[in-house]
């Protein structure tokens, strides 16, 4: 037997369905009666800090801040046993618990302050370039997660899980690396403005195909993306270790020409940063995909599909489209983070590798951004983060980077364990949401008609 | 045996679905539970099965308190159910569903199925249900499939026996030989609680009436109360039940249908051979128990079907072989079935839900984007006009009842210019007051000229929203009669008789 609450309005013989809002203005109404014109403010006021708290607790936010919290704290115990200080102080741990515990405070201290040194601002830095240096390459390192989270977030609004990422990096690198450095004798903005677009189209082909596959036979597209990958992955290494098409003339490593400077993206801050222009393409891709999302037709249609396939067609909208359109806009924004990558990220020359994971990171970014475009923005950046702070904790504190990646994961298990995240910090359950409401509703209307 | 609950209250979370109930079923008795959807029959009724517990109160039979951990004690303690949907195992022989969860062995585990085809003989033949222990249970009929649920209760001896909502999948002719069944049993001396909403049915066979609403019992009736009486009690207003229409007036447009037939996706023929017309300003109700081929017509009038032959033509053009998109833009208005799986999307908001059909163009979408003050201003108008119970036009629909639900989505179909409009089940799940809602805009879409099919299980709602009544049978057209068909008439064709013969049967 299913539950009430985890069916709320599908099943017509299990409860009242009573419609919030005349019970939200009986509500009001009662409470008007109740305080009189005087303490209505008062009333108001505390109904409405109320009610942003409920909307704090249940959102989804509140968890995925919950997770990171909860990851940290891991985290933070993974530290304490890798530590060889602790391991030390513990062995006399009986004749001095102290120095346990001084050493578990400097490892956990010294560990997360060294990541926040290299993610955001570097405090013993003699100039205020170099101190803010961690924040641009935190950006530069979220640049590519952003473009490419935000493919498979959309996807994931259309209703598809879009696992592709890496092969459609894969291919959009290679493509625009191949305009980067095959096409010669074209000028600056052109030259890199040819290699984006051709980048950001071999995504989203690579990604149409799956939608294109799903739309007209069925194939999962989960499926799909993963088998392309490998197709990708091998296809690239082939190309790489063939001299003419992707190989560097007269080497034989499996490896790249660097792209050359007219097809570079340039600085945003100058020579000494790495961040680059790449970024704010990555912010306008945000801008953009919340427009198509949430002020666009297209988008509507993308949303409808994902959330009811079956409503969206009885609606006249044509689900094979959408399926296809999105998984080309979708691959169009990994293509996207493909090209920024050998643009501006990687310019020496890139190997097969140069996907860097970042493929499957992207659904985690997704994941954590609740598929939102600002969601994705946010998320992007904290894995940046945790990107460009890892080495860091490496080198100062001697933690192994292996550890910052432990967290990463550990975020991603607790966001995909909403409830356990909601028991651990007593969250109350948004689907329970209605409950009170239908209950005051059912004893206004019972008080209403007596 | 007496069966009694004393004070039964059930909360699901801060929701009291049950608040005190009191009820008392003496031997030999039937006693009828009437309310709407969602009042609380079918939690209290839960409880008593012991598959939810109850926060409050006491279950008592004969004068015992009883403590019901699972569905297995209320089954011990005699207290038998006959679900809506059949607990059945389709591919399992009558004897073989009988006999599971108590299965008697003989030496070695091996099932003694002798004894329950013997057991299931003995109760077929002492209340002349003509059941076969070894057929198989997805080959029976409907009708004949709720004899074996009943069987079932009674091979474990159950002296009290609860019928939940049993007539919604039977003809009328199926519901009339249920109630005899269930007027032998009480005369047996069971006792018997009979929970529906159809106040026929309710008038029929009860001995004592209570009415829940919201939760609580609001009062007893006798069953020598009107349609009328009850269904105030119910609803808790006066409530109009019948349509009230003037004769209908003809126009000379409207939809013709020849030899449509529609192949589903295993290959059955679902609608066979089926030709009528429509003309503008007439309610053509198709009538028929569910699952006879009305599904799968309605969908073919909306494009929705891949595999249809025949012709549908509306004011001359044909409309088999198009998009969904352009039979909506021929001007087609459509209320599927199931609103939650085909006609909303849940987490959308309510004015997102007002333009699903229409992010095609303008007036909601202008080069590309969503024109978000012009929907949010129609949205507006909208809930207003037809009554939409909400918090306001960004709830998202998921939240609202099923009544409102439906309003939503009758106000998009009716909001755009139509030259045919096509409900399926426009009521189903809805409460009373919103049903004379949706059932009084109908009638007006038909009074502006517009031809109207209304496709309903519910053999009440068909005769009274139509101009002529289309029964259909096994994807066949049974017949088309007029709407003052009598009754049994139309009962017997929706079993399939012509409708000569059933004319025949009934004078005779």
């Amino acid at each position: 037997m299913s539950t009430p609450e985890s069916s709320p309005g599908t099943d017509p013989g299990q409860e009242p369905e009573l419609d919030p809002g005349t019970a939200e203005e009986l509500e009001q109404e009662r409470a008007r009666a109740a305080t009189g014109p005087v303490g209505d403010d008062a009333a108001d006021t505390q109904t409405r800090l109320a009610k942003a708290l409920q909307q704090t607790m249940t959102s989804p936010w509140t968890v995925s801040v919950g997770a990171v919290l909860l990851a940290i704290v891991a985290g933070s115990i993974m530290i304490a046993f890798t530590d060889e200080e602790v391991k030390a102080a513990s062995t006399y741990f009986f004749a001095r618990p102290g120095d346990t515990f001084v050493a578990l405070g400097q490892a956990v201290g010294g560990a997360y302050a060294a990541l926040f040194r290299g993610s955001v601002v570097n405090l013993q830095a003699p100039d205020v370039a170099t101190a803010l240096r961690p924040l641009t390459e935190t950006l530069s390192y979220a640049t590519p997660l952003i473009a490419a989270g935000l493919g498979v977030a959309l996807a994931f609004r259309a209703g598809l899980f879009n696992i592709g990422g890496q092969g459609q990096m894969l291919v959009a690198a290679a493509a625009a690396g191949w305009v980067g450095f095959g096409v010669s004798g074209v000028p600056f903005p052109l030259h890199l403005v040819l290699a984006l677009v051709a980048g950001i189209a071999a995504g989203a082909l690579w990604a149409g195909l799956a939608g294109l596959l799903k739309a007209r036979t069925g194939a999962h597209e989960v499926i799909v993306t993963i088998m392309l990958n490998y197709v990708a992955f091998y296809l690239i290494s082939y190309f790489l270790a063939t001299p003419g098409l992707l190989q560097a003339p007269g080497s034989s490593n499996p490896k790249t020409p660097p792209t050359p400077p007219s097809a570079q993206l340039p600085p945003l801050l100058g020579e000494r940063f790495n961040l680059t222009w790449g970024f704010i393409l990555a912010l306008l891709a945000v801008v953009g995909v919340w427009w198509l999302l949430n002020r666009s037709a297209a988008g509507f249609a993308f949303r409808a599909v994902g959330e009811n396939p079956r409503a969206a067609r009885v609606a006249g909208i044509d689900t094979g489209r959408a399926t296809v359109s999105s998984m080309l806009v979708a691959g169009g924004l990994v293509g996207l983070a493909g090209a920024s990558q050998v643009l501006g990220g990687v310019t020496t020359g890139f190997s097969s590798d140069i996907d860097a994971g970042i493929g499957f990171d992207a659904i985690t970014v997704a994941l954590l951004g609740g598929s939102s475009p600002w969601g994705v923005l946010a998320a992007g950046i904290l894995f940046g983060a945790f990107k460009a702070g890892g080495s860091t904790m490496q080198a100062a504190e001697g933690v192994p980077s292996d550890i910052v990646l432990v967290v990463q994961s550990l975020i991603v298990l607790f966001i995909a364990a909403p409830p356990l995240v909601r028991a651990i910090f007593r969250l109350p359950d948004p689907a329970r949401r209605r409950a009170p409401k239908k209950a005051r509703a059912a004893r206004n209307r019972k008080e209403a008609a007596a | 045996m007496r069966l009694e609950l004393r004070g039964i209250t059930k909360r699901f979370g801060a929701l009291v679905a049950n608040d005190h109930i009191d009820l008392v079923v003496e031997p030999g008795e039937i006693h009828c539970l009437l309310g709407e959807n969602g009042a609380g029959k079918s939690t209290l009724m839960n409880v008593l099965y012991g598959l939810y517990e109850a926060e409050e109160g006491d279950i008592l039979l004969d004068d015992e308190v009883q403590r019901f951990a699972g569905p297995g004690d209320a089954m011990a303690a005699g207290i038998g159910m006959v679900h809506q949907h059949f607990m059945l195992v389709p591919v399992f022989t009558v004897a073989e569903n009988v006999m599971l969860g108590h299965e008697q062995t003989r030496g070695g585990g091996r099932l003694d199925l002798d004894a329950a085809r013997a057991q299931v003989r003995e109760i077929s033949a002492r209340f002349g249900f003509h059941v076969d222990p070894d057929a198989v249970v997805e080959d029976l009929p409907v009708g004949v499939q709720q004899r074996v649920e009943i069987i079932k209760a009674l091979s474990r001896n159950a002296d009290v026996l609860v019928f939940d909502e049993p007539t919604a999948v039977l003809t009328p002719q199926e519901t009339d030989e249920l109630m005899a069944i269930m007027r032998q049993l009480r005369d047996e001396g069971a006792a018997i609680v009979f929970i529906t909403h159809k106040l026929r049915e309710v008038r029929e066979v009860a001995d004592r009436i209570t009415v829940i609403r919201h939760g609580k019992v609001v009062g007893e009736a006798s069953p020598t109360a009107s349609d009328a009486e009850l269904a105030s009690l119910m609803v808790g207003r006066a409530v109009e039940l019948t349509v009230h229409k003037d004769a209908p007036t003809l126009r000379d447009n409207g939809l013709r249908v020849t030899d449509l037939v529609v192949t589903d996706e295993a290959g059955t023929v679902v609608v066979d051979g089926v030709s009528f017309e429509v003309s503008g300003g007439e309610v053509l109700a198709v009538a028929g128990v569910q699952g006879n081929g009305q599904t799968e017509l309605t969908e073919a009038l909306i494009g929705l079907e891949g595999d249809v032959t025949g012709s549908i033509t509306l004011d001359g053009k044909e409309l088999v072989g198009r998009s969904v998109r352009r039979i909506l833009d021929e001007g087609v208005g459509f209320v599927p079935e199931d609103r939650t799986h085909d006609g909303l999307v849940g987490e959308f908001t309510i004015a997102e839900n007002l333009m699903l059909d229409r992010s095609d163009g303008p007036p909601f979408v202008r080069r590309g984007a969503l024109q978000l003050a012009f929907r949010d201003r129609f949205a507006r108008e909208k809930i207003a006009e037809f009554d939409v119970r909400a918090q306001g036009i960004a709830t998202p629909v998921g939240r609202l009842s099923g009544g409102n639900q439906q309003k939503v989505v009758v106000a998009r179909e009716m909001s755009r210019d139509l030259r045919l409009f096509v409900a399926a089940q426009p009521t189903r799940g809805v409460d009373v007051g919103s049903i004379e809602f949706i059932h009084k805009r109908i009638i007006a879409t038909r009074d502006a000229g517009v031809p109207v099919v209304v496709v309903s299980t519910e053999l009440d709602e068909a005769v009274a929203l139509a101009d002529r009544i289309m029964v259909m049978y096994r994807g066949k057209v049974v017949g088309i009669v007029p709407a003052d068909t009598p009754r049994d008439v139309l009962g017997l064709m929706m079993a399939g008789i012509s409708p000569e013969d059933a004319k025949g049967e009934v004078t005779a």
